[in-house]
């Protein structure tokens, strides 16, 4: 049951990864490829009626997370205290960035929040990217099962390390690459003319970097924790997961350039499912490792009770119909490119 | 007092009294802007519409603010009260996992179709989007109150061999008799800030002769929704919390009451400052043998007073608790008579003239948030000293790995940047209403302004 609900977890951190990486995204590359007032509104158009429901599933998979394994909330949330508040900072900033642009005409106050928004979008990528190193590198957790960890020490990987070390800033920048390209391939599908145009060319950009990025994280990831490798040996469906990340990023190579923009934008997020899928298969069962082994958090030893449990499968997966219902409906009901001249933004 | 204790308790208090601010307008516009629309719908009536475009927006810009601040809330259960996340979380995670689930996504969805999408939709299919924000924002009410009703009352848990509270009945926890009545209350009290918002926005129109013909219907809608709510607001649901209090948390009510001697033939206390070092109430207006038969129906029922209970059960704030939960009571009082006075005048056909009302009308919009406010106020500070009740002291809630000085950190952080949201939200909103329902227009109706009924 328990391991049930690691991948239930998994898979929502995957959909808010892909649908919410891609307003991020498109957040990122905001400022530089869309240079006027027209096309800034058209790439807020494009993200405006979905980007609070994609934040949604951040929420829903925080709370599904409580609810399946209370310890590990309490103590990944205490723990990382300080880069968690700094996250709901900069999605706070990100939220009035995007909604309050539009209610005042005027330039200066435009120019504002257009910052305001592109630079939350691209931190909030760094930190997400970051966090995920850190879960990935392992915590301090005592025999209490708590931690704390400070925002930086040196930089280096010891026993005192902080959020940010030189790898996890390196997975902080893995992140931001791929979520740039993955918000440029969305905002060409969105837009036409010079400014779907721009996309693509960031998307161009993003691939080489993206591609070196993905192989050097690799290694460095192999390099500091070589236990990773486990799981792969013992399930050989694992072998998968390379295959569906070479693969994809094949496809973004090729289809973007055709101005297959569908293909391109759905070969970006099966790469990021799949780079995401791999981390969680190599840590399971641990949810949490400790730099000390020994006091690693897994899903036995952090789940709620069984009974509470499969209660939860009945209306997780109810309210999951639904979700994915709703969601349905509202991308149909705005899927095309994007016009200008009908309602907000 | 620890201090790293009272920096995350005022952490949690500082940023669930910013957030409650929003989801009431939220909860209380969603119901009125789902009447205005049907009204709209069936008597094929586009002043209705406007009316509803009109509070459409400012519903969008306070929804906003209650997202933002409200993603927060949901951390903090892990940043700042870790231990009595690992602690309750068993039981708890089911109805916050709930609220994510069904009413975050169906809100969410729904609203982008009902902002952007009305040229996309039809008639029909736009107001189906406002009846599922108002169903999405009422159903995230109902599961953050069951949330707090288990915090309040605990039931369908048993505590696991970890020492963990883990589920045993699902219904026990969802179907909570406290959170039935916490609920209608709480509800209730939204609608009364939804009311007095929209009656206030319409009587200042009307005072300033703009729209009129919507400041009207504005004025009436929220009237005849004040009126009705406020009534619910003291019975039946004032009126059962109490006596769940009463039944429930002796000591609370108590304190609230600021009753120091339990006796039989209890006086109700109007006015009068609690003096904790002596045990009394100081200066005070009382209605004699009241709080008997308010709490147990007799006029000479004994009530318990604080001098029952040993003194480490009594909650930490008694002064501030007592203030809270008078200035609600005395606002609920102060907002019926208000209310049915005005509905005596439009019942009359004499409000829209009755200047004076008009003023009383437009000046009362805080109130309903200084009572919603208050209300919070007595039921969180009531439950101390416990976390969860009976079962955790706060004390022992709180994350004991973020130090004092990080809490301190986040909460200037927090303020700082709270201050410049509340500073926006109201800027917009003065906009919002500075251009009125009519985009461009400075006055389509043909009504007369308000002028003093002769
Ligand atoms: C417009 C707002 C408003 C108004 C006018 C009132 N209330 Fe209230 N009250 C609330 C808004 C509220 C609230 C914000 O909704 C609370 C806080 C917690 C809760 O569930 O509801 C609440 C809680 C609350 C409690 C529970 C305290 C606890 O849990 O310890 C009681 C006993 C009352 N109320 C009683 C009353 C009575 C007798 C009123 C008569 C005038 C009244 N309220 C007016
Ligand atoms: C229904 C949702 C709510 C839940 C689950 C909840 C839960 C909590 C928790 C966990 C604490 C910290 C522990 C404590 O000090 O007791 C707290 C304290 C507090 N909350 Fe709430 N709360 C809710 C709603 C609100 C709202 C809407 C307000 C707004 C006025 C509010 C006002 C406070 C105050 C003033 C405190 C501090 C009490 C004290 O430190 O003595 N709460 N609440
Ligand atoms: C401490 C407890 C609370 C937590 C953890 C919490 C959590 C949240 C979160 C995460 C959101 C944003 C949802 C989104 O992105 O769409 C939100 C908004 C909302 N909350 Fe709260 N909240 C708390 C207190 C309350 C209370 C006491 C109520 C009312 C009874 C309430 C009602 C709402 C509503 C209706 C919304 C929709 C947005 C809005 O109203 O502007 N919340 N809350």
């Amino acid at each position: 049951m328990a391991s049930l609900w690691f991948w239930i977890v998994a898979a929502m951190i995957a959909t808010y990864v892909v649908l919410d990486g891609f307003d991020l995204g498109a957040g990122a590359i905001y400022l530089v490829a869309a240079k006027t007032n027209e096309e800034r509104r058209r790439v807020l158009r494009a993200i405006g009626p979905v980007w609070d429901g994609n934040e949604v599933w951040l929420l829903a998979a925080g709370g599904t997370l409580y609810f399946a394994f209370p310890q590990l909330y309490a103590s990944s949330f205490s723990g990382f205290y300080l880069p968690l508040m700094i996250v709901l900072w900069l999605l706070m900033l990100r939220a009035i960035g995007i909604e309050f642009r539009a209610h005042i005409e005027n330039r200066v106050w435009q120019d504002f929040f257009d910052v305001v928004f592109s630079v939350s979008s691209i931190l909030l990528a760094v930190f997400f990217g970051a966090a995920l190193g850190n879960v990935v590198r392992g915590v301090p957790l005592d025999a209490t099962g708590y931690f704390f960890e400070p925002l930086w020490t040196n930089f280096k990987l010891g026993p005192h390390t902080g959020i940010l070390d030189w790898y996890t800033v390196l997975t902080g920048v893995v992140a931001l690459v791929t979520l740039t390209a993955h918000g440029s391939y969305y905002v060409a599908l969105k837009t036409d003319e010079d400014l779907g145009r721009r996309a693509r060319g960031f998307a161009l950009l993003c691939w080489p970097l993206q591609f070196f990025l993905t192989f050097s994280t690799l290694v460095a990831t192999y390099f500091i924790r070589p236990d990773i490798m486990v799981n792969y040996g013992k399930h050989p469906a694992g072998i998968l997961v390379p295959i569906v990340v070479v693969a994809s990023l094949g496809v973004m190579l090729w289809a973007n350039p055709k101005g297959k923009e569908k293909l391109a934008f759905v070969a970006s997020s099966l790469y990021i499912t799949a780079m995401l899928v791999g981390a969680a298969f190599a840590l399971y069962p641990v949810v949490l490792p400790a730099r000390d082994r020994q006091h690693d958090l897994t899903i036995y030893n952090t789940a709620a009770g069984s009974h509470g449990l499969s209660v939860g499968l009945v209306w997780w997966t109810l309210g999951a119909a639904l979700a994915v219902t709703y969601f349905a409906f509202v991308y149909r009901k705005f899927r095309g490119k994007v016009q200008l001249g009908e309602g907000h933004y | 007092m620890d201090s790293a204790l009272f920096v995350h308790r005022l952490h949690f208090a500082f940023t669930a009294t910013f957030h409650y601010l929003f989801p009431q307008l939220t909860m209380g516009l969603a119901l009125l802007i789902v009447v205005l629309k049907t009204i709209g719908l069936r008597r094929n009536d586009p002043v209705y519409h406007e009316a509803a475009r009109f509070w459409g927006k400012i519903f969008g810009i306070n929804f906003v603010l209650g997202v933002v601040t409200g993603i927060p809330m949901e951390f903090q259960f892990g940043t700042n009260w870790s231990h009595f996340s690992r602690f309750a979380g068993g039981v708890i995670g089911q109805t916050l996992g709930m609220e994510g689930m069904f009413a975050f996504f169906l809100e969410s969805a729904f609203l982008g179709l009902f902002l952007y999408g009305e040229k996309r939709l039809s008639p029909k299919a736009h107001w189906l989007s406002a009846v599922a924000v108002f169903v999405g924002s009422w159903l995230s009410g109902y599961f953050i109150i069951a949330t707090d009703a288990f915090m309040q009352h605990p039931v369908g848990y048993f505590t696991a061999p970890d020492g963990s509270l883990q589920l045993t009945s699902f219904w026990a926890l969802v179907l909570n008799p406290w959170a039935g009545w916490q609920y209608a209350h709480n509800m209730s009290g939204a609608v009364i800030t939804g009311a007095f918002i929209m009656a206030s926005v319409g009587a200042f129109y009307l005072l300033s002769g703009k729209w009129t013909e919507h400041a009207r219907i504005f004025v009436k809608a929220g009237v005849i929704a004040g009126c009705l709510f406020s009534v619910l607001q003291i019975f039946p649901t004032g009126d059962r919390q109490g006596k769940m209090v009463t039944d429930l948390q002796p000591v609370t009510l108590a304190a609230m009451e600021g009753l120091f001697q339990g006796q039989s033939g209890a006086p109700l206390v109007i006015v009068g400052q609690p003096n904790e070092q002596q045990g009394k109430i100081d200066n005070p207006l009382e209605v004699p043998k009241m709080l008997s038969m308010l709490t147990y129906k007799r006029w000479n029922a004994n009530v318990r007073g604080l001098d029952a209970f040993p003194k480490q059960d009594w909650p930490g704030n008694i002064p501030l608790l007592y203030y809270s939960y008078h200035i609600m009571v005395g606002l609920g009082t102060f907002f019926i008579a208000v209310m049915v006075v005005a509905s005596f005048l439009l019942w009359r056909g004499k409000l829209f003239n009755s200047r004076w009302m008009l003023w009383i009308l437009m000046l009362a919009a805080p109130f309903p948030y200084i009572a919603n406010t208050a209300g919070w106020m007595t039921a969180e500070l009531g439950r101390q000293p416990w976390l969860v009740y009976g079962l955790m002291r706060t004390e022992n809630g709180y994350s004991k790995a973020v130090s004092a000085g990080n809490g301190m950190f986040t909460l200037l952080g927090f303020m700082g940047i709270y201050t410049v949201l509340g500073i926006l939200f109201l800027f917009l909103i003065r906009r919002e209403i500075e251009h009125g329902p009519v985009a461009g227009h400075e006055s389509v109706s043909n009504l007369p302004p308000a002028t003093e009924a002769r």
